[in-house]
């Protein structure tokens, strides 16, 4: 489980992105989070593995309080929490049973990895995986021979390799076609119920959310304003959602801060 | 219907056109004080052809007679452009981190650029005439100074390779918990190699026509052995050594581009 109490990010002193921000994700659920640009979905995301600190705010998984951790206890964390990019970020030269074993760096020692001397298990489980997912005959090639669809298939198994406790993914269809992305969207929700694994997903595109996700978050300006099931989700609350621009929003509550 | 110009021209480099006039007229006033104030003796150029002259005469026809000492100095040159190659490489990838910016925090980013900056003040000659006060004639001298040499470049070149990496693979790695060596290995070094080897490869290049340069204050190889040469007034060896150390760097040149268009 999942839970995110009162979380707050300011950016060196400017307005918060996210404003005391409650959240909680129980269970083996897949939850999108929409929301228009700079409503802080990524900032949100990124708070749980702490690539971006949060300002204050508690972040709760499975028992472990996760914003006050440091050094090897972060790492051993992050180690539960996969992550899904945009952009892929795979090691475009490497080859894609490195890639793949990448996700798997922080259990292994540097000189392991550094050697290539990959335990049997991880071998076998990478294998697998690859398999599922359809680019096991891919494990010579280097990550930059793939296409987009292709890249993301590593990149979903990279983030399962670390055998991790929740799944993030950030917009991982926005580089793709909207076949592809249909495809990777699937794949992700059927892997969390094959898995048990919760995933939580930023997701720019409202009908793939509504069809893929068991439960929509839409975040506006640093906040919730909608959670629920996607069929409530209708005209209105897409409205509130998506209407006016960040900025319209900032001068807002510049004015209630008065 | 409103009416448009049909001229239009490029705004001038310098928006005011008092500074633009100013400028131009600065420059060529202080051309023409240099050119009428730097002292250009005719004789002297008279002299210095007729000088000219006789060196070159003696230099024909070049004499490969002592074709040993050619040898000797020139593996003496190949052996201190390999070694100071190999040191100056192996100095410059941790002093490259130092100076990228993206990776090093500030304190050692400003260590690491002081140390490219002071590496790269100086010209090798300059450098070698220190280090052959310091450890005295010889290749050791030329080793060193050439080590100097190839931190100035090649740590400079890899910092700003490494400041252009993609960060999003060091952030994938770091989402993954890997350590730091893992992530150096397996997000950084992949994106930075293809140019490492290739400013490696350079580098040897250039060590071995700045051996030559070097070798003449003193600091050994093949520029000693040509030193000597000229010292001796044996202007036809001197001729057979310049001949080959320019084949040779032909060589080498059409050789380190090939591989570097390979690597690349």
């Amino acid at each position: 489980m999942l839970k995110i109490t009162d979380l707050v990010k300011r950016y060196d002193g400017g307005e918060p992105v996210l404003k005391n921000l409650d959240l909680t994700i129980e269970g083996e659920s897949v939850v999108s989070i929409i929301g228009s640009s700079g409503a802080g979905k990524s900032t949100l995301l990124r708070c749980i593995n702490r690539l971006v600190e949060p300002t204050s705010g508690s972040i709760v998984l499975n028992g472990t309080e996760l914003t006050s951790l440091r050094g090897g206890k972060l790492r051993a964390a992050r180690r539960k929490i996969g992550m899904v990019f945009q952009g892929f970020n795979l090691v475009e030269r490497l080859t894609v049973m490195e890639n793949v074993q990448s996700g798997r760096l922080g259990y292994i020692s540097s000189w392991a990895a550094i050697m290539r001397r990959y335990p049997k298990k991880d071998i076998r489980r990478a294998y697998e995986l690859m398999e599922r997912v359809g680019i096991a005959h891919y494990a010579n090639t280097r990550a930059d021979q793939l296409s987009g669809g292709e890249r993301q298939r590593v990149g979903v198994v990279r983030a399962l390799m670390q055998d991790p406790e929740i799944l993030l993914a950030d917009e991982p269809t926005a580089s793709l076609d909207p076949k592809t992305s249909e495809q990777i969207m699937g794949l992700l929700r059927d892997l969390a119920g094959e898995l048990k694994l919760p995933v939580l997903i930023n997701i720019h595109n409202v009908a793939e959310a509504k069809e893929y996700t068991d439960r929509i978050v839409g975040m506006r300006y640093g906040r919730i304003i909608f959670d629920d099931v996607p069929s409530k989700l209708d005209r209105d609350a897409m409205d509130r959602i998506y209407s006016g621009s960040p900025h319209a929003d900032r001068s807002d509550t510049g004015v209630a801060a008065q | 219907m409103s009416r448009h110009p049909d001229t239009w021209s490029r705004p001038p480099f310098i928006a005011n056109p008092w500074l633009r006039w100013a400028t131009y007229l600065g420059a060529a006033i202080y051309v023409v004080w240099v050119v009428t104030t730097i002292p250009i003796d005719w004789e002297r150029v008279a002299a210095g052809v007729e000088r000219a002259g006789r060196i070159f005469g003696g230099a024909f026809p070049p004499s490969f007679e002592r074709s040993q000492l050619l040898i000797d100095g020139f593996l003496e040159s190949i052996r201190i452009a390999l070694l100071a190659t190999a040191g100056g490489v192996l100095l410059s990838v941790p002093i490259a981190f130092m100076a990228a910016r993206n990776v090093a925090p500030l304190p050692i980013f400003y260590l690491g650029r002081a140390i490219i900056i002071v590496a790269r003040s100086f010209h090798p000659v300059i450098v070698a005439i220190i280090f052959v006060k310091a450890v005295g004639f010889g290749p050791f001298a030329g080793v060193l100074t050439l080590v100097v040499y190839s931190i100035g470049f090649v740590a400079k070149m890899l910092a700003e390779r490494i400041e252009e990496i993609d960060m999003g693979q060091v952030e994938a790695m770091r989402a993954a918990g890997a350590p730091f060596f893992s992530t150096l290995f397996y997000a950084i070094f992949p994106q930075i190699m293809p140019r490492q080897i290739g400013l490696t490869i350079y580098q040897l290049d250039s060590n071995l026509r700045a051996s030559a340069v070097v070798g003449i204050v003193g600091a050994g190889g093949i520029g000693a052995t040509l030193a000597n040469a000229f010292g001796r007034y044996d202007y036809d060896f001197a001729l057979a050594i310049t001949i080959v150390i320019v084949a040779v760097i032909l060589v080498s040149e059409a050789v380190s581009g090939y591989i570097r268009k390979r690597v690349g």
